[in-house]
C-alpha cells in the first residue's frame, strides 16, 4: 500500500504537489476533451481558430492607420499581428481559466483531485490555439519578406509571460467566481476594455513619447501587465529597439509575477471550501 | 485482527444555512452590503445564518476487506460521509485516515461529454476516476464487453439510450482497482439485470480483499453485499456492526408506533400556510398505528392557510422504505381562504400488502409546494388474522397490491 492519506480539519493537504503529478494525466485528457469538443458540429472547424485573430488584425491595422500611430518604420500589420497574438493567448487563457470552475462543477462536486487542473487545462488549450495562431505571423513574415535575429529566441521567456500573468489573475478570479458569480459578468468586460489601452493598434512609444502625458499617467499605463508582455513580442519578433524603458517594463512584468503569487495562494487557500459553494 | 483501513475521529461537518435567501448564489454586493448593515447596528457577526450539522461526532474504523453498507433515512448524513471521506468536501473538525487508494463512485457516469464518443468517454471518464492511461488501455476490452456496446464505441454519447449510458458508465468504474472503493446509491439506475451484473461485479472486487464503502436506500442490495453496516441518523452514528443487525435496527427505526404526526412549521417566513398534523385512520375516524391487511383506511390531514390562494393543490403519496412508489393521488386545483382545514383522504380501493410504506404529504400553490414532508410519515400494514378466512388472498409475496380481477374461464372446444 503506502499510500496513507491524512485528512484533517483545517489542514491543508501536505502531499498536494504530489497528487498533482499523480493526476497529471488528467490534465491532459480535460485538455483533449476541450479540444475535441470545441469544433464538433461546427462545419469550418478548427479555422475558426485562424480567423479571429485575422479578423483582429485586420481591422487593428487599419484603425492604427487611420490615426496614423507611431510604427517606428516597421511593417504595421507585422506590429499589430505581434501584439495580437500574445494578447488573444492573455485574454482567452485568462477569460476560460476564470469560468473553468464554474463550468466545470459536476466534475468538482463529485470528485476528488487537486482542482488546479481544471484552470491549467484551459491554459493549455489556449496555448494550441496560440500555436495556430504563430502560423499566420510567420505566414505574414514570410510575406512581407521580414527574417527575424537572434531576438526571437527569447519569444519562449515572453510567452511564459503571459501564461503567468493570465493565469495568476484567472486563478484569483477563477476562485472568486466559485462564490461571486458577479465575476463571470465583469471579467469579459475588463478584457474587453483591455483590448483598447493595451498597446495593440498603437506602440508604447505613443504613450511613453508624449511630453503633454504627466509622468502618473505613464505608471498607470505600466501597471497593464501586456504591456511588457506585447512590446517583448514586438522586439523578439520584429527586432529594433525595445519600446518600453526598464524601469517600466519591471512594472509591467512584476504585476504578472504578483498575480500569480496571489491567484495561487488565494486559489489554495479557497480550493477546500469549492465543492461546498460552487 | 485485521488491519485497519479507514480509521474515522470525531468527524464533524457543519454547513451554514442562510435565511433570507433560498438561492444559493451570493454576489458581492449582498455580502458587501450585509457587512455594512451588520457593523450599522453594531454587530460583527452575522446573526441571520444558522448553522447544521450534517455530520456530527462520528468515530469508526473498518477493516480491510470489509464491505460495508452505510444506511440511514434521508437527510441522514450519508452522502456527506461519502464526500468527506473522498475529499470533496473538507470535514470541519476531525480526522480521518485511509490508508490506500481510494477512488469514488457517487455518480455514474461524472465528467462523461455527450459530444464524444464512447471509446473517448471511456479514457475521460477512467482519467477523472483515477485511472492511468496505460491501465484504461490494459482493460479496456474488458470494460467494452462488461457494458455491451461494442457496436457503438464510434458514436457521441448524447445518441446512446439512456441504457446503454449508464452501463458504459458503471462499466468504467467497475474496473477501477483501488484499495477502497466507496460507492453511493449508483445501482438505482439501469435496469433488474444490469443492477444484478453490478452487485455481482462489486462482490467480485470485494472478493480480491478491497474494502467497499456502499451507500443504497435498497435494502436487498445492502444486505447481498455488504459484511458490516453503518446506521446513521441526523447526522449521528446510531449503530454500527454486522449489517443484519444494522439492516434490522434500521428497519425499526421506520416502524411506526405512531398513529397521527405533528409537524413543526417549517423554517422560511414566508409560506402561506402549513401542514399542522397527519394521522392515520380507521374508516371510523379512530387513529390506528396499524392497519389490518384487506381494511380499508384514511388518512386525516389537518393544515392552516394563511393567505388566499388562487390554485391550491393537496397531494398524497405511498412509497416503500426502499423508496419505491407505489401510488400518488391529488385533489383538483382549488382557491382556497386562509383558515384550518381537515382533509380526509380515503384508500379504500387498493389493498396494499403487509409491510412498512412511508406516506409523502405535499401542500401546493401554483405547482409549487410550499410544504412537503417526505420522511415523517410512516405507516403499517399488518399482518393481522383478521382478515376472513374466505378471502382469496393467498400468498404475501405475490406483489404489494393484493386486489384480486375478475378471470373468466370458458371451454371453448
Amino acid at each position: 500500500m503506502g499510500n496513507r492519506i491524512v485528512i484533517e480539519a483545517e489542514k491543508a493537504g501536505g502531499n498536494y504537489w504530489k497528487d498533482l503529478f499523480t493526476f497529471k494525466g488528467l490534465l491532459y485528457f480535460l485538455a483533449w476533451r476541450d479540444v475535441t469538443v470545441r469544433y464538433k458540429q461546427t462545419v469550418i472547424g478548427v479555422a475558426w481558430a485562424l480567423i479571429r485573430p485575422l479578423l483582429t488584425i485586420v481591422v487593428f491595422t487599419f484603425l492604427g492607420s487611420i490615426y496614423g500611430t507611431d510604427t517606428n518604420g516597421m511593417s504595421r500589420i507585422l506590429l499589430v499581428t505581434a501584439a495580437t497574438i500574445p494578447w488573444q493567448l492573455f485574454s482567452a487563457a485568462l477569460n476560460d481559466s476564470s469560468n473553468s470552475l464554474v463550468s466545470n462543477t459536476n466534475l468538482i462536486t463529485k470528485v476528488y483531485f487537486p482542482r488546479i487542473i481544471i484552470p491549467l487545462s484551459t491554459v493549455l488549450v489556449c496555448l494550441l490555439d496560440f500555436a495556430l495562431s504563430l502560423l499566420i505571423l510567420a505566414g505574414l513574415m514570410l510575406y512581407i519578406g521580414h527574417t527575424p535575429t537572434w531576438t526571437i529566441s527569447l519569444l519562449p521567456l515572453f510567452i511564459l509571460l503571459t501564461v503567468i500573468g493570465a493565469l495568476g489573475f484567472g486563478l484569483f478570479f477563477g476562485a472568486l467566481n466559485v462564490k461571486y458569480r458577479d465575476f463571470r459578468y465583469a471579467l469579459p468586460f475588463v478584457v474587453q476594455l483591455g483590448l483598447f489601452v493595451s498597446p495593440i493598434a498603437f506602440s508604447s512609444s505613443d504613450i511613453y513619447n508624449r511630453p503633454e502625458l504627466h509622468e502618473a499617467v505613464k505608471y498607470l499605463y505600466s501597471l497593464n501587465p501586456m504591456v511588457a508582455v506585447i512590446e517583448g513580442f514586438r522586439w523578439c519578433l520584429l527586432g529594433g529597439t525595445f519600446g518600453v524603458e526598464l524601469k517600466y517594463f519591471l512594472i509591467s512584468s512584476a504585476v504578472s509575477l504578483v498575480a500569480i503569487v496571489v491567484g495561487i495562494t488565494y486559489f489554495r487557500n479557497t480550493e477546500k471550501s469549492f465543492a461546498d459553494q460552487i | 485482527m485485521s488491519n485497519i483501513v479507514i480509521d474515522v475521529q470525531h468527524l464533524t461537518k457543519q454547513y451554514e444555512l442562510r435565511h433570507q435567501k433560498a438561492s444559493s448564489y451570493s454576489t458581492l454586493r449582498d455580502t458587501l452590503a450585509d457587512r455594512v448593515k451588520a457593523l450599522a447596528k453594531g454587530q460583527l457577526s452575522n446573526q441571520t445564518k444558522e448553522t447544521f450539522l450534517a455530520l456530527d461526532d462520528i468515530s469508526f474504523s473498518i477493516a480491510q476487506g470489509d464491505r460495508v453498507g452505510i444506511v440511514g433515512r434521508n437527510g441522514a448524513g450519508k452522502s456527506t460521509l461519502l464526500k468527506v471521506l473522498s475529499r470533496i468536501v473538507a470535514p470541519t473538525k476531525g480526522r480521518i485516515v485511509l490508508d490506500g487508494r481510494v477512488a469514488s463512485l457517487l455518480e455514474v457516469g461524472t465528467g462523461f461529454h455527450p459530444e464524444l464518443s464512447g471509446r473517448e468517454n471511456i479514457f475521460l471518464n477512467g482519467s477523472i476516476l483515477g485511472m492511468s492511461r496505460d491501465e484504461i488501455k490494459k482493460k479496456f476490452d474488458e470494460i467494452v464487453a462488461f457494458a455491451e456496446v461494442e457496436r457503438f464505441l464510434d458514436t457521441p454519447v448524447k445518441r446512446y439510450s439512456s441504457g446503454m449510458y449508464v452501463r458504459l458508465a458503471f462499466a468504467v468504474a467497475a474496473h477501477l482497482e483501488p484499495e477502497i472503493l466507496i460507492v453511493d446509491e449508483v445501482l438505482a439506475v439501469g435496469d433488474a439485470t444490469f443492477q444484478k451484473k453490478c452487485l455481482g461485479r462489486m462482490k467480485e472486487v470485494a472478493g480480491e480483499g478491497r474494502t467497499i464503502l456502499f451507500v443504497s436506500h435498497n435494502m436487498d442490495a445492502v444486505q447481498k453485499l455488504c459484511n458490516t453496516g453503518i446506521l446513521l441518523h441526523k447526522g449521528k452514528l446510531v449503530t454500527s456492526g454486522g449489517i443484519d443487525d444494522v439492516i434490522g435496527k434500521y428497519l425499526d427505526q421506520n416502524s411506526s408506533e405512531q398513529a397521527v404526526f405533528e409537524f413543526d412549521p417549517p423554517a422560511g417566513a414566508d409560506l402561506p400556510g402549513k401542514i399542522d398534523s397527519v394521522g392515520i385512520e380507521n374508516v371510523s375516524g379512530k387513529p390506528v398505528a396499524e392497519i389490518p391487511v384487506l381494511t380499508h383506511w384514511q388518512v386525516r390531514v389537518n393544515f392552516t392557510i394563511y393567505k388566499p390562494l388562487d390554485h391550491f393543490i393537496l397531494g398524497l403519496g405511498i412509497s416503500t422504505l426502499m423508496e419505491q412508489p407505489v401510488r400518488t393521488v391529488w385533489d383538483s386545483a382549488k382557491p382556497m381562504k386562509p383558515g384550518t382545514y381537515d382533509a380526509v383522504v380515503s384508500f379504500n380501493d387498493i389493498m396494499l400488502a403487509p409491510g412498512i410504506y412511508k406516506l409523502i404529504i405535499g401542500l401546493s400553490e401554483q405547482q409549487r409546494n410550499f410544504h412537503y414532508e417526505d420522511n415523517v410519515v410512516t405507516f403499517e400494514v399488518s399482518d393481522a388474522a383478521e382478515a376472513k378466512p374466505d378471502d382469496r388472498i393467498i400468498n404475501y409475496r405475490s406483489g404489494l397490491i393484493l386486489n384480486q380481477c375478475p378471470i373468466q374461464i370458458r371451454q371453448i372446444s
